[in-house]
């Protein structure tokens, strides 16, 4: 059974590109766009990888992972951060806040691909 | 026999009436009832204590002796009155305002509280009245044993001793009584002022009838009388120019300076309005009084066998005559005159004594705890009544020891030039703020000294205390020390000559020592608060600070005033500060009038004293109050430094805060806009990189896949384009780096070409726009390209963020005077309030989801509309999002 990848970013593009990346390598993607309900989708999808942006519209992507860190079930999910503002603050707060791998857009695909590999496979 | 007996019984009856009048005036006026007795009549009369019995027995024999001289005795009062203007009204006002007790407390007052100060003017004082009022007790004496004589043919009962004793005793007892029956001078005698204003009218009629009965009774008639006086020797007396120059002098000095006249003159003055009716009325009194001085001499000598003594003319001539209820009222008139003086003279020397003398002394002895656990209320009365005492008894002491040998009128004036060395410490310190204390104490000492020398100590007659070898030779053999021709100026009357050497050595050491003297800080603010009575009406000094207990200053104040006074004065004072209760604040105010108040009873610097040792607690000199003064001079201006310094840093501080505030605020304002950009620019990157890898990499894509990744990287590059060119835009406008390229055109013609461009763009939906062409039809004058970009930036978002279902956007111009709106409102939702506040902000976007742009547009717009002068709003109260772009009445162009 094909594992699952949600992605939560709210660029139409980028979504379109890692989805692409992903299901060709047999993932199963869920996307979704918005901050404001993004830990319950969370929860409620289950996935075996999140893929995680920080400027989300509705709710940071710092603040959705301090509450999946903080309890639900999602304590331990493998997370990805993803974001476009690449100074040494944001991967700070990443690591702070629990996120297990962190990186800065524009990334190459095989960086992505390998690390939701590595993220499953840990 | 009879007569004496007679006599006796008159004046028995008239000292009990005094008593009575007395008695019924005080009590009216502590009922509050005495309005009369504040009238300027009585004022004036009481100023005629002035005329005492030397001068009502004694101006007769002076005329007998020296002629019309006796007249420059009334005219230089009479100048002082007249000319009230100048100087008694100033002391009147400063002895109000001061609450000066007398000559010694204002001298004292003047010079710092100066202590020896007040005690030289007392012992001055008491030296030079102390003959005065033997004088009065010998022309009572005298006049008694003329009627002795006359009634009795040699068998005297009441000798001469007697008589005075008794006198004095009664003087005494009368003064005690009336004289100290409270202790506050605000509190006047009103009793005694009465009395002697009785006394006065006595005096006067007594006088007047006398001199008339000579006129008409004995010469015959007016011209009668003038023809005799021409006969008379005093028809042919010389007038000496200096002597009569320096007389009047003299005598003005002595108004003045007398511890008599000073009291009725200033400390018992209730109303400054009544020196206007005295300065009239008191001259026309004495002229009155002086009006049958020379036809009662010219007659008497005429009369009178040789020898008769001419101070007496006044009663021999009526008894002569055989007018014996004449020769009574005579009588009376001269005991009254020398009554009241003695009175008088007796409470202010009192004063002077106790508060100068007995109080600093009892204080001194007692320590600071007698003012709170002694009644000193008690100790001054009982202080002033033995003063009253001892000043009547040294009299009569006096009175003993010279046996009344030298005539009357010539104790007077020694009298006199002992009292005017105060003078010039007087009028300098009231009138030449430089004058110092060791001025004054330099000027009074010679002064005195010079007098005691040359005129009083001589008037005992050689050998009494002054030996004859030193009248005759000179102290120590030397000439020019001799008394009467001092550094060896002969011929001059001794008088003269006494009033000469120490008047003008006293004002010269006055003058010298205070010029070359340095005021301390207290003596400068009392010469201020003097010279410039008119001007201040603040209080002496302020005590600065201290921790006074209100207790004990409750306590003193009532053993001084008395409880009911004590209380009312506190609780006058606690409610002028709004407090409740007795007990004031002790606030400087409280206690500036509380010494004021104290004063009143026990002289400034005793009361000053007396609140210092319980304000600070100790002993408090004058020296230490000038250092006080000083340190606290110094120390405020120190304060007041350190109080600008420190506001200084304060100010540095909050703008150093401000700035630093701003500066974080801006570097916060940098690192998101920065990260902004980041995030802007990353963004299209990332999908351009992803897409291109994908394409790279991938070799089984359809057509339709390849055709749309390649699209996506196109628009992306688009996107990082635009936003270069949006950033580079508004760096150029923020930094005011934009020329403007200012051109007439039609603002319809504008908006139709922001339309079009607007539409020509891919993003959005279509709209629909609802103008008014009528409206439009105006000229501008304007940056038309800038303002396109405006209007192309709001026509482009109401396509991309409207969210009706049918979007229209209705552009609707007003003219408003000196502005132009044109506003651009859509049907869709709107945006809602708190991002109405940052919609103009950069990168600030709004709705969701994102439909292009970096969030610029109306950042961009904002600073266009800047650059034009006008500006961009978002129009609340609107059903959809509305904008409204106002363009200044510049930006029109003329119709």
């Amino acid at each position: 059974m094909a594992k699952k990848v949600l992605l939560i970013e709210d660029e139409p593009n980028i979504i379109e590109a890692i989805s692409f990346i992903l299901s060709r390598d047999g993932w199963q993607v869920d996307t979704h766009s918005n901050g404001h309900d993004a830990a319950e989708v969370v929860r409620s999808k289950v996935p075996d990888v999140l893929i995680l942006d920080v400027m989300l519209p509705g709710r940071s992507g710092y603040d959705i992972l301090r509450d999946l860190r903080s309890g639900g079930g999602t304590e331990a999910l493998p997370i990805l951060m993803l974001t476009a503002r690449g100074q040494s603050k944001d991967r700070e707060m990443a690591e702070k806040y629990g996120a297990n791998r962190f990186m800065t857009k524009p990334f190459s695909n095989s960086e992505v691909l390998e690390a939701v590999r590595d993220l499953v496979n840990a | 026999m009879g007569t004496l007996n007679a006599l006796v019984a008159v004046c028995l009856t008239y000292v009990a009436m005094l008593f009575l009048v007395a008695f019924f005036a005080e009590r009216s006026a502590m009922r509050g009832r005495g309005g009369w007795l504040r009238s300027p009549l009585v004022y004036t009369l009481s100023l005629s204590i002035y005329c005492t019995g030397w001068t009502f027995y004694g101006a007769v024999g002076y005329a007998a002796r020296s002629g019309l001289e006796y007249l420059t005795i009334y005219i230089g009062p009479s100048l002082v009155m007249v000319g009230w203007w100048w100087i008694v009204r100033k002391l009147v006002r400063i002895g109000r305002t001061q609450r000066i007790t007398s000559v010694a407390d204002l001298i004292s007052s003047r010079f710092g509280k100066s202590t020896l100060l007040a005690v030289c003017v007392t012992i001055l004082a008491v030296i030079s009245a102390t003959p005065y009022i033997a004088l009065q007790l010998q022309s009572v004496t005298l006049s008694f044993a003329v009627f002795a004589e006359a009634g009795g043919g040699g068998q005297t009962i009441y000798t001469g001793e007697s008589t005075a004793l008794w006198v004095a005793m009664g003087l005494s007892l009368f003064t005690v009584v009336f004289g100290t029956r409270n202790l506050d001078a605000n509190e006047r005698h009103h009793g005694v002022v009465m009395a002697i204003a009785v006394e006065a009218v006595v005096k006067l009629f007594a006088l007047l009838a006398v001199g008339a009965f000579v006129v008409w009774g004995v010469s015959g008639g007016v011209s009668e009388t003038f023809t005799r006086i021409d006969a008379s020797q005093l028809g042919q007396w010389q007038m000496n120019g200096g002597r009569w120059a320096g007389l009047i002098m003299l005598s003005a000095a002595a108004f003045l300076c007398l511890p008599r006249m000073f009291q009725v003159l200033v400390v018992e003055n209730d109303d400054e309005e009544h020196l206007r009716t005295a300065s009239w009325a008191f001259p026309l009194y004495v002229m009155l009084m002086s009006l049958f001085v020379v036809p009662v001499a010219v007659v008497g000598l005429d009369l009178l066998p040789e020898g008769s003594n001419p101070d007496l003319f006044v009663l021999t001539v009526p008894l002569d005559q055989g007018r014996e209820g004449l020769a009574m009222l005579s009588f009376l008139g001269g005991f009254s005159s020398a009554t009241s003086m003695v009175i008088v003279a007796a409470i202010a020397l009192s004063t002077m004594v106790s508060n100068h003398i007995v109080m600093p002394i009892f204080l001194r002895m007692t320590g600071g705890g007698a003012t709170v656990s002694g009644d000193v209320r008690h100790v001054v009365l009982l202080s002033r009544r033995v003063s009253i005492i001892a000043v009547v008894m040294l009299g009569y002491i006096y009175y003993r020891l010279t046996g009344g040998g030298e005539a009357l009128a010539a104790i007077g004036l020694v009298s006199f030039a002992g009292v005017a060395q105060v003078l010039p410490a007087m009028l300098g310190g009231i009138f030449w703020r430089g004058a110092t204390r060791l001025g004054a104490m330099a000027g009074l000492s010679v002064g005195f000294i010079i007098w005691l020398y040359t005129l009083f100590l001589p008037s005992f007659g050689p050998g009494l205390i002054l030996p004859e070898f030193v009248l005759q030779q000179g102290a120590f053999g030397i000439d020019w020390l001799r008394p009467r021709a001092l550094f060896g100026i002969e011929g001059l009357d001794p008088l003269v000559h006494a009033l000469l050497w120490s008047m003008t050595l006293n004002t010269v050491a006055f003058f010298g020592v205070s010029v070359m003297t340095f005021p301390s800080p207290l003596e400068r603010l009392q010469g201020a608060q003097f010279v410039n009575v008119f001007q201040h009406s603040g209080g002496p000094r302020s005590w600065s600070g201290g921790v006074a207990q209100s207790e004990d200053l409750m306590i003193m104040a009532q053993r001084i005033l008395g409880p009911a006074e004590a209380r009312a004065l506190f609780r006058r004072e606690a409610t002028r500060q709004g407090l409740r209760g007795d007990l004031p604040e002790p606030s400087p105010d409280f206690l500036e009038n509380l010494e004021r108040e104290l004063s009143g009873s026990v002289g400034g610097a005793t009361a000053h004293a007396m609140v210092g040792q319980i304000v600070g607690g100790m002993s408090v000199s004058v020296e230490d109050l000038m250092a006080v003064a000083d340190e606290t001079a110094q120390m405020m201006e120190y304060s007041n430094r350190l109080e600008a310094q420190s506001r200084e840093l304060t100010r540095t501080a909050r703008q150093l805060r401000e700035v630093n505030q701003k500066l974080t605020r801006l570097s916060v304002q940098k690192d998101a806009f920065l990260s902004q950009i980041s995030h802007e620019l990353r963004t299209p990157m990332t999908s351009i990189r992803a897409f291109s890898e994908i394409l790279r990499d991938s070799d089984e894509l359809s057509a339709d896949e390849l055709n749309k990744y390649a699209s996506i990287i196109h628009d992306e590059a688009l996107r990082l384009t635009r936003l270069l060119d949006d950033l580079l835009d508004l760096s150029v406008l923020e930094n005011g780096q934009v020329s403007l390229n200012l051109r007439e055109g039609q603002l319809s013609a504008l908006l139709d070409r922001s339309a079009a461009a607007a539409a020509a763009s891919d993003d959005g939906r279509a709209l629909r726009l609802s103008r008014d062409p009528s409206k439009e039809a105006l000229m501008l004058h304007t940056d038309l390209d800038r303002l396109s970009q405006v209007f192309i930036n709001l026509i482009a978002n109401a396509r991309k963020y409207c969210d009706a279902p049918d979007p229209l956007l209705e552009i609707r111009v007003t003219d408003h005077g000196d502005l132009l709106w044109v506003d651009f409102i859509d049907n869709g939702s709107g945006i809602s309030d708190d991002a109405q506040d940052v919609i103009f902000e950069k990168f600030a976007r709004v709705g969701e989801p994102r439909v292009g742009g970096a969030g610029l547009g109306l950042a961009i717009s904002r600073q266009i509309m800047q650059r034009l002068g006008g500006e961009i709003t978002y129009l609340r109260g609107e059903n959809g999002a509305a904008f409204r772009v106002s363009l200044p009445r510049p930006a029109m162009a003329a119709q």
